[in-house]
């Protein structure tokens, strides 16, 4: 009897283990997740799958790049000379041009002669560039040339300024003004929270009486607790209408409507983790600064904001991380233009919002899918930085109390 | 200028800053509830939409958003507890536990969004679920362990070790006096921590995005590997995609009232559920 009970103690320990170990194996799994989906990026051709870009034969052009590709068919490149070839007028055929040109009967049945007529017009024209589907190639190849136009480039897609997730023929996934984007808002949002947050964090460890410190707190804490679609809908209705009245903007969805909201919503941690690290600070330090004839806000700044200063950088980190990483409150409000942004009133977009708002829409395993995939590892990545440089600063700060 | 002003200048800054911070939380509050209440009657809360979402109630969100919500607490709350009772209990205060600890807070600051992608890979695509109330409170209940093991590690703590060590020298075991006596002190902060976690999960819309969330589906749910509507996902819906999307502005503060009024009483019954048992267990 008692050596069974000592097998099931045994039993429930070892569950107790596992379970304790549910959030490393968490981690761990998004980890591999998210690259298994997103990593075949790389892989994939430049241009859209099941489809070719053909030249001349005689067109001494052999690859172009997903740029050039998309300069070309936006007619903002329009001579070979420009991408390396002979000094040609580059003229542009897409497939469905073809039936324009014969008629469906010069076709044939089920378009059997289709694949013959794509390799005439183009043995006809020596500037051509022919977008077309793969199925449709001519088994004979000598009237065209097959462009390689080479993988998606690792340096694009994190350098690159333009993300055009469905252009044809080749979508451009540069994500450069996504995380500026983010990066943007979260900072701006910071700026205008972190005074407030500070000062309000300030009047609740030193100044509010206790009586009042018992009433705010838990009603800042329920600040954290509205669900970000509930400010995304306050921000659309209220805050877009205003700043697009008092500012006189063609549009309120801008990086600043999104930057107050962030604001407003990252508050609460600034507020809580400051003022906690500030009643933290020995009493003895406060009392010997009082004693030597300082005033009580001459101890808040000389003594006490110094002693909390790595609780407030955490606090500060905890924000931006907060503010990063949120996703519907900034979708509703900042008018998701993916550009770069150049200024605080203009439409921007976050990589949250962009996920988000694209990934219903893209079948399973294709290259926006994976791209989306890739800006989730990148977002990820962020926002681990953040928690571990959070937490090593307020491990630093708990060292110091020890002292 | 004398130091004296600078101080009288200076706190009344806080002040101000104080009362500015309040005043934002209660203006949100006070617009969604000024233009939500009159839209509340019984027949929104038990009608389905109706005439693209510009007529008619919320029943199948609430709906869905419940099972949701019972969904990733039944996935969620016994494995939270359970790894916080290793963690206190069992683990000691070595690296396991510190690592552990680290990749609890690191979970909890991941964004949702991401949670979102992640269920989807996982549970919707690898694993077949399909967009389901199964797929759908998985991601939630992954987002909210951190929560649960947090707010459970605290309750376990605050039980002293006379306790524990009394209950060993009666003679006996230690699941036996985590189950008779740790558990049991600490359950009233433990359920607290679970009234938060319903609060926080009933108003995520970015993980159900992509795993459950249907854009409108007037029938209720049958199993868990149906999708459903949900509060949160509704309400994104009729601000920025309905077919109409002034007329379904009177839906829109009816649901947002609801979402704010879930996670007040949540957490009004937390906070009074503390002081309770805070004031019970100090008298006792």
């Amino acid at each position: 009897m008692k050596q069974l009970r000592r097998i099931f103690e045994r039993i429930v320990e070892v569950m107790l283990a596992l379970s304790g170990s549910i959030t490393t194996l968490a981690i761990f799994l998004i980890i591999i997740f998210l690259f298994k989906e997103g990593l075949g990026l790389f892989n994939n051709s430049a241009v859209e799958k099941g489809y070719v870009l053909c030249v001349h034969p005689t067109n001494p052009v052999e690859q172009l790049n997903p740029q050039q590709i998309k300069h070309l068919f936006d007619s903002e490149i329009t001579n070979w000379k420009e991408v390396g070839g002979r000094d040609e007028e580059i003229m542009i055929f897409r497939f469905d041009e073809i039936f324009s040109i014969y008629s469906d009967e010069e076709l044939g049945e089920d378009y059997a002669l289709l694949p013959q007529k794509l390799g005439e017009v183009i043995a006809q024209n020596s500037n051509i560039i022919a977008f077309l589907p793969e199925k449709y190639l001519p088994e004979d190849r000598s009237s065209m040339k097959v462009l390689l136009s080479g993988t998606i480039d690792v340096a694009a897609f994190f350098g690159g300024q333009e993300w055009q997730p469905t252009a044809t023929p080749a979508p451009q996934y540069g994500v450069l003004p996504l995380v500026l984007g983010t990066l943007w808002v979260s900072l701006f949002a910071i700026l205008i929270a972190l005074p407030l947050g500070l000062g309000v964090a300030i009047y609740l460890s030193e100044l509010a009486e206790d009586r009042t410190r018992k009433i705010l707190k838990p009603t800042i804490e329920l600040l954290a607790g509205i669900p970000s679609v509930v400010y995304g809908f306050f921000g659309l209705v209220v805050v877009v209408p205003l700043i697009q009245k008092t500012l006189h903007l063609p549009v309120g969805e801008t990086a600043f409507a999104g930057s107050l909201i962030l604001a407003v919503m990252a508050l609460p941690t600034i507020i809580t983790v400051a003022e906690d690290s500030m009643r933290n600070t020995p009493r003895a330090m406060r009392e010997a600064s009082l004693a030597l004839g300082a005033t009580s806000w001459q101890t808040i700044y000389k003594v006490i904001l110094p002693y909390s200063s790595s609780g407030i950088i955490a606090a500060v980190v905890l924000g931006i991380g907060r503010a990063i990483g949120e996703t519907m409150a900034v979708l509703m409000v900042t008018g998701n233009a993916a550009v770069m942004p150049h200024s605080l009133f203009e439409s921007v977009r976050t990589i949250p919002a962009t996920i988000a708002a694209e990934l219903g829409e893209t079948p399973a395993g294709g290259t926006h899918y994976q791209a989306l995939f890739l800006l989730g590892i990148i977002l990820f990545s962020m926002t681990l930085i953040i928690s571990l440089s959070a937490e090593f600063i307020s491990k630093r700060q708990q060292r110091k109390g020890v002292l | 200028m004398n130091k004296k002003t600078t101080q009288k200048i200076a706190f009344i800054t806080f002040r101000a800053l104080g009362l500015l911070v309040v005043a934002i939380l209660l203006g949100i509050l006070g617009f969604i509830i000024y233009n939500g209440i009159g839209v509340i009657s019984w027949e929104f809360l038990t009608a389905a939409p109706t005439e693209g979402m510009t007529a008619g109630g919320i029943f199948p969100a609430i709906v869905g958003t419940l099972c949701l919500v019972v969904g990733s607490m039944v996935f969620a709350f016994p494995l939270g507890v359970m790894s916080a009772v290793y963690m206190n209990e069992y683990a000691g205060n070595g690296w396991v536990v510190k690592f552990i600890r680290v990749m609890t807070n690191n979970l909890s600051g991941i964004p949702s969004i991401v949670f979102g992608l992640f269920g989807m890979a996982l549970f919707v695509n690898t694993l077949k679920f399909g967009d389901s109330i199964l797929a759908g409170s998985l991601t939630l209940g992954l987002l909210i362990l951190p929560l649960i093991i947090r707010t459970t590690e605290e309750a376990l703590k605050a039980i002293p070790d006379s306790y524990r060590t009394g209950s060993l020298a009666l003679g006996s075991s230690k699941l036996q006096t985590i189950r008779r006596v740790v558990l049991p002190m600490a359950f009233p902060n433990i359920i607290t921590g679970l009234i938060l976690s319903i609060g926080r999960v009933s108003g995520e819309t970015a993980p159900i995005l992509f795993t459950v969330a249907a854009y409108f589906l007037p029938k209720l749910p049958t199993g868990i590997f149906d999708q459903v509507m949900a509060l949160p996902y509704h309400l994104y819906v009729i601000v920025t995609s309905g077919t109409d999307i002034e007329s379904s502005r009177p839906i829109a503060y009816g649901t947002a009232l609801v979402l704010i009024a879930i996670v007040l009483i949540m957490n009004l019954l937390a906070t009074s559920l503390r002081k309770y048992f805070g004031k019970k267990v100090k008298t006792g």
